[in-house]
């Protein structure tokens, strides 16, 4: 099982602030990650519609979408950040 | 002679800034200059508030890499940022960025390294509220901030 966690209003869209899941072997990138999360519903597909614009990070460290997932124990998607 | 102080808080209380300088500069016998930023929230358009949404963990380290990258370009004795979460209303306090050095450049241009990398690489969301109790609208995140960073590489590229 891997923890999930979304913010901002990828988590408003998906309906939930974190989730533990099992992802499938075939999926091993980023993007396939993200295309795997889409096919789970409505609520996801809505979220994760626009690819290029989301944001990943693996164990607390930001990634691009072509980064292996492997061994990555905490998944967060959120929107390009706005602090300050 | 001076020790290496820094200070990372994500908050929801205020913060004090009169204290924070002090922290940077007591007894740090070469600190010349403290510099600080302020982020407030101001008033735009119709907006009533701000609520500010964070990744618990990751923030707190994001910006301990961002103060110890500034650390590395810069001849610092200190930097301390704190940002504040949850509900802010019109005029309050939403981050600050001090940073202490024995000259007043390093200090300057280190606080504007840090600002601008917070805001591109640190998990913090913002959410306008134009009227009290409405659901709120998420702020977008402006390119020019990505491409801000860009500039900073190619200036402090070493």
């Amino acid at each position: 099982m891997t923890k999930f966690l979304y913010f901002a209003w990828v988590r408003e869209r998906i309906g939930t602030q974190s989730e533990e899941l099992d992802i499938p072997a075939s999926v091993t990138t980023v993007r396939e990650l993200l295309t795997w999360l889409a096919g789970r519903g409505d609520a996801y597909a809505n979220a994760l519609s626009d690819m290029e614009t989301l944001r990943v990070a693996l164990d607390q460290t930001h990634v691009e979408t072509d980064a292996p997932i492997a061994g990555s124990r905490e998944i967060a998607i959120f929107p390009p950040m706005t602090g300050g | 002679m001076s020790d290496k102080r820094i200070r990372i808080a994500i908050q929801t209380e205020p913060f004090d800034i009169q204290a924070e300088i002090n922290f940077l500069s007591k007894d740090q016998r070469d600190v010349g200059a403290v510099v600080t930023f302020t982020g407030i929230c101001r008033q735009d358009n119709s907006l009533q508030a701000l609520e500010l949404e964070h990744y618990p963990g990751m923030a707190e380290n994001e910006l301990h890499l961002i103060v110890e990258e500034a650390f590395s370009k810069w001849p610092l004795q200190g930097a301390v940022v704190v940002h504040r979460v949850g509900k802010l209303e019109v005029s309050e306090h939403i981050v600050l960025v001090a940073t202490a050095s024995s000259h007043r450049h390093a200090a300057f241009d280190s606080a504007n390294f840090i600002m601008d990398y917070l805001k591109s690489k640190a998990p913090f969301w913002k959410k306008e509220h134009p009227q009290k109790g409405s659901a709120g609208n998420w702020v977008d995140a402006k390119e020019s901030d990505q491409k801000i960073l860009g500039r900073w590489r190619a200036k402090t590229a070493n």
